[in-house]
This record gives structure tokens, sequence and C-alpha cells, in this order.
């Protein structure tokens, strides 16, 4: 009886959790497979002529390789932003978990209103232009390291609290100053931790589609998700090749979920309790 | 928003005040690594934040502005299309928020029972958080096309005319926030599985034992031990509901009209338009009503979680 109802209700849960979850990544595959014609039609059914590599090839190839030019913009976005957030979180992380001043309470205010303040957007215009740094991909870089450190520092200051002590008295006693401390004894310890912030972050600052818009425009700066929105107004009706563009840049986060299902999860949730 | 600050031993306090009055001895928790993110920080996000409240009171070209005292706050409210904006931004949070932790309590119930495909339904509930926004909005645009959109067209299936889901003015922001929750649900059950599985199993088992059925083991025994799932869920969900921007740009610019308008794509429109100081205006409401809706209730929620 027991088993029975389990079974029972495992399937009618794999069942609508199908049609719910799985039908519409199915949709976007299957479109992406589709011809301009067949695709046009917005039809759930299977493609009678499969061309999905022809419309990888055109949609990469549209305007004068504009996706290509997108990802590399992602890429090094993505990179650099999260290895700068990394590193200054930890530091602060450190710090801030270690050496309880009067200067504590403070920070931990500011590392929640970072968290709960939504930024405002003309003015950090304004800061950019001053600053020679509107419009430039250092500029959107610095920009998104100041949106991830609240959560980055939590993390890592939940994390610090968990690495013994004794470790830096036993470092400091061997002649180590603040930096070698740092960066040759606690950092290579807060690697789990660090990973998880690396793929939450990433994921974020990839998907970013807000602060490009406003902190990037141009033809040439485009990241993925700006291609996306470019591409819909120029392509109105090439569904085949909008949706296979959508399908390239959901790979990467796939990616990173295949490889670190477990370390997202439980940095979200971490993130999410503590923050 | 509990933040528990653990120390894990006593500072080494004594130290810092037996300090000698002319050299300070090095700390090995140099207050100088604050300095990098605390330069990024105030510059990026501080000094915004702050010239907001003076630059919403102004009439500005980026270049030049002049200052006009609270006109555009003025503008703002007599505007019928953006105080739809700020109502649609209340409902929009709240209607969100609310679909979540209802979902997501569900869904990690479910998830946290002993199923078959456990696992698997777990990552396929988590997958869309992953995903762009965008791409999901897109992708739902189609599905909810009136006109022979898959959704319609499976309704029609069985018998039922679906509605315009985004056409239909007074079903336009509910049929974003609906595909918002889907999207998002992920999260929420993830932070319901993690608030569930911490509780102790003797939990249970005492009501069980004291005979309570599978209903009251729910509600007298995980609905309240699960609590600090469930603030965590509302808060992290009302903070990103009321700021919400890239999903309703996606799926109808605000439309049909200005009836999905929210305070977010207001900024946006206003930017575009060139109305900077409009734009700023509508960013400090944004900070208002989420500062006032955010930090009462998360200091009412935190509250009654410590008399329980």
């Amino acid at each position: 009886m027991r088993t029975a109802t389990r079974y029972w209700l495992g399937t009618a849960a794999i069942l609508a959790f199908a049609v719910v979850f799985i039908v519409p990544f199915l949709f976007i595959l299957i479109t992406a497979m589709k011809t301009q014609q067949e695709a046009g039609l917005l039809e759930f059914t299977w493609p009678t002529q499969i061309v999905l590599l022809d419309n990888l090839r055109e949609a990469l190839a549209a305007r004068d390789f504009i996706l290509i030019i997108a990802f590399i913009n992602s890429t090094i976005l993505t990179v650099s932003s999260v290895a700068i957030m990394v590193i200054m979180a930890a530091m602060v992380g450190f710090v801030l978990q270690r050496r309880p001043s009067r200067w504590s309470g403070y920070v931990n205010f500011l590392v929640l209103a970072g968290l709960i303040i939504p930024p405002a957007v003309v003015p950090t215009i304004w800061v950019l232009q001053g600053l020679g740094l509107f419009r430039t991909m250092p500029g959107l870089i610095l920009v998104e390291v100041a949106y991830g450190l609240s959560f980055s520092i939590l993390l890592f200051r939940a994390f610090i609290a968990t690495v013994p002590r004794e470790l830096d008295e036993a470092a400091i006693i061997d002649g180590a100053g603040p930096l070698r401390l740092f960066f040759r004894v606690i950092f290579p310890l807060l690697r789990p931790v660090a990973v998880t912030v690396v793929v939450v972050q990433s994921v974020v600052v990839f998907n970013d589609f807000t602060h490009p818009l406003y902190f990037l425009p141009g033809e040439q700066n485009a990241t993925v998700q700006l291609t996306l929105y470019n591409f819909q107004s120029q392509y109105e009706t090439q569904y085949n090749l909008l949706f296979t563009n959508i399908l390239l840049i959901t790979i990467p986060p796939l990616v990173m979920y295949l490889f670190f299902n477990r370390q997202i999860v439980a940095g979200m949730t971490a993130g999410a309790i503590k923050g | 928003m509990a933040i528990t600050t653990t120390t894990s031993s006593a500072a080494p306090r004594g130290a810092a005040h037996a300090r000698p009055a002319g050299r300070r001895p090095r700390s090995p928790y140099p207050a100088w690594f604050f300095l990098p993110a605390a330069i990024i920080y105030t510059i990026f996000f501080l000094v915004p934040t702050f010239a907001s409240f003076y630059f919403s009171l102004t009439r500005w070209s980026l270049f030049e502005f002049e200052f006009i005292g609270l006109e555009n706050f003025v503008q703002f409210f007599r505007e019928p299309a953006l105080v739809t904006g700020l109502v649609n931004t209340v409902v929009y949070g709240v209607v969100t928020s609310a679909l979540k932790v209802v979902l997501g309590l569900l869904l990690g119930v479910l998830l946290t029972s002993q199923i078959i495909a456990r696992g698997f339904l777990r990552s396929v509930v988590f997958f869309p958080v992953l995903v762009s926004t965008i791409g999901v909005g897109i992708t739902f645009q189609v599905l909810m096309d009136p006109f022979g959109g898959p959704i319609n067209e499976a309704l029609a299936a069985v018998g039922i005319t679906g509605p315009g889901w985004l056409t239909d003015p007074s079903l336009a922001l509910l049929s974003v926030a609906l595909v918002d929750v889907w999207k998002g649900v992920g999260l929420a059950t993830v932070i319901y599985i993690a608030g569930i599985v911490s509780i102790p199993q003797e939990y249970f088992e005492a009501a069980r034992v004291d005979g309570a059925g599978p209903l009251h083991q729910f509600r007298h025994v995980l609905l309240p031990l699960a609590r600090p799932a469930t603030v965590t869920v509302i808060i992290l969900s009302l903070i990103g509901g009321l700021r919400s921007f890239d999903l309703i740009w996606a799926m109808t610019r605000g439309g049909p009209g200005f009836t999905s308008d929210v305070i977010a794509s207001v900024i946006y429109k206003q930017y575009q338009a060139g109305f900077y100081g409009l734009s700023t205006a509508g960013n400090v409401l944004l900070f208002v009503l989420v500062t006032a809706i955010v930090l009462p209730l998360s200091r009412f929620l935190n509250r009654k979680e410590v008399e329980l």
C-alpha cells in the first residue's frame, strides 16, 4: 500500500514536472531545429526537416558574427568581475569575521544595504561618465563587482568562521605578515566556498541583462543577453534563429549546472538563509 | 534577513588595548583589507545612491541640471501611467512572493518525501533559476501567443478557449508574474528543502506517537519549524519581485498600454526618453518602496521567530 502510493505519487510528479518544467526547454530545442517557415508557425510539433546545424551556422554568422563577439565580451565580463569579486569579498569577509571592531557594525550594515537597495541607474551612468568609464568594459566590470560584493562577503564571512584561528596564530608565529597569512594560508582553505561564489556569481553576471543594457550600450559591446534582444527586433520572424540563439546562451549555465549542481544549490541556500 | 555574526573564539582584544602609544603593532587582520572593496562599493554603489536623492530633484540632461524641487515626484504622481507602474510593482512583488512561498513549500514537502526520481525532480525544478531571464521571457512570449501559441492550442484541445495571456490588459501583468514564479520557484523549493531537512525526525515521530495524521504533522510540526525558510523566501522574492525588470521587458515592454509597467520599466522608459531627473525620481521611489516594505517586514517576521 505505502509503496504503491509512493510510485503513484512519483509518477504523477514526474509527469507534472515534465509538462511544466521540461516542455518549455523542449520547445526551445525543437524550434531551433526547424526551418524558418516551420518555426514561424510556433507549433509544438516535431520538425519535418532537422536543420539545427544550418541554424547554428546562420545564428553565429548573423550581423557580422555579433554573437561570437558577444560571447567573447560576456566571457571577459564574467571572468574578470567574478575574479575581482571573489578576492575582495574574501579579504573583507576575513577581517570582518576575525577582528570585530567598532567598524564591524557599519560594514555589516553596508553589506546588507547592498543586498536590499536597488541601484540608482542614471546617477551610476553619471559617475561612470565622470570617470571616463561609461560604455567601456572596465566600467561595467567594476559595476558588477560593486553589485556582487554583498552576497559574496556574506558567504565568505560565514565560512571563515569555521576555519580555526589556531592556523592564523601558527602562521603569525612563523613570521607571516597579513598578506602572506591571507593569501598563502587562509585563501587556499576557502576553496569550497570560493567555488560556490564563483559558480553562483558567474551565472548571475553571465545572465545579467539590465546592467549591460544601461552601462554598456552599443552594437560592438553587446553581451550575449543583449544579442537576444537585438536579434529579436532585427529578425522579428526568424524564430528558428532566435531560438537557436537562446539555446546557445543556455549552454554555459547548463554546463555549470552539470558540473557544480551540488555547490550551486548549497551556495544559493546558504546565501539565502544568511542574507 | 537574520545575520548571525559568528565569532569562533574571543578576539584578542587585550592586545589591541595594550599597544604602546607611539608605534602600532601590525595587526594580522589589517583594516586596509576592506579598502579595495570599499573603494569600488563606494564609487559605484554608494555615491550613485546618494546622488540619486539630489538628482531626483532636478531637471537633468547628464551634462547640466537645474534644481526644480519636488516637481519630478509631483509629475510622477500626476500621470496615471506612472502611478499604474507604482501599483503594479506592489502587486507583482506580492503575487510572485506569495506564490513562491506556497508552491515552494508544497514542492519542498514533495521533494523531501520518499518518492521515486527525487534527485532528478529536484534538478529539474531548479534548472530554470540558472537560465537567462530574457531567454525564458521570449520563450514564454511565444508559448503564450494568443493565436496558435502552444499553450492556447493545448487548452483548445481540451475544449477551453485560452485568454490572450499577454495581450489582455487585465491579464498581462499576472501572466508575467506566473512566468516569474515558474522561473524562480526552484530557489524557494531548495530553501524549503534545506529548511525541512534540518528539522529533527524526532519531532515527527513524537507527533505520530501522539496520533497526529500527515495533515496535523504538516500544520503543527513542519510549518512552524520551517519558519526560517519561509521568512527567507518571502524576503528574497519580495526584494526580487519589487525590482523586477528584465522579464517584464522581454515579455510585454510594459504593455499593452502601460498595464504591465512596473517602476523598473518606467525608470528605463524615462531614461530612454532622456528624462534623467524623472527616471532618477523613479529610482528614489523604488528605493523608498523596497525599504518601506522589506525592512519592517523582515523585522516583524524575525521577531515572531524569536517568540516562537
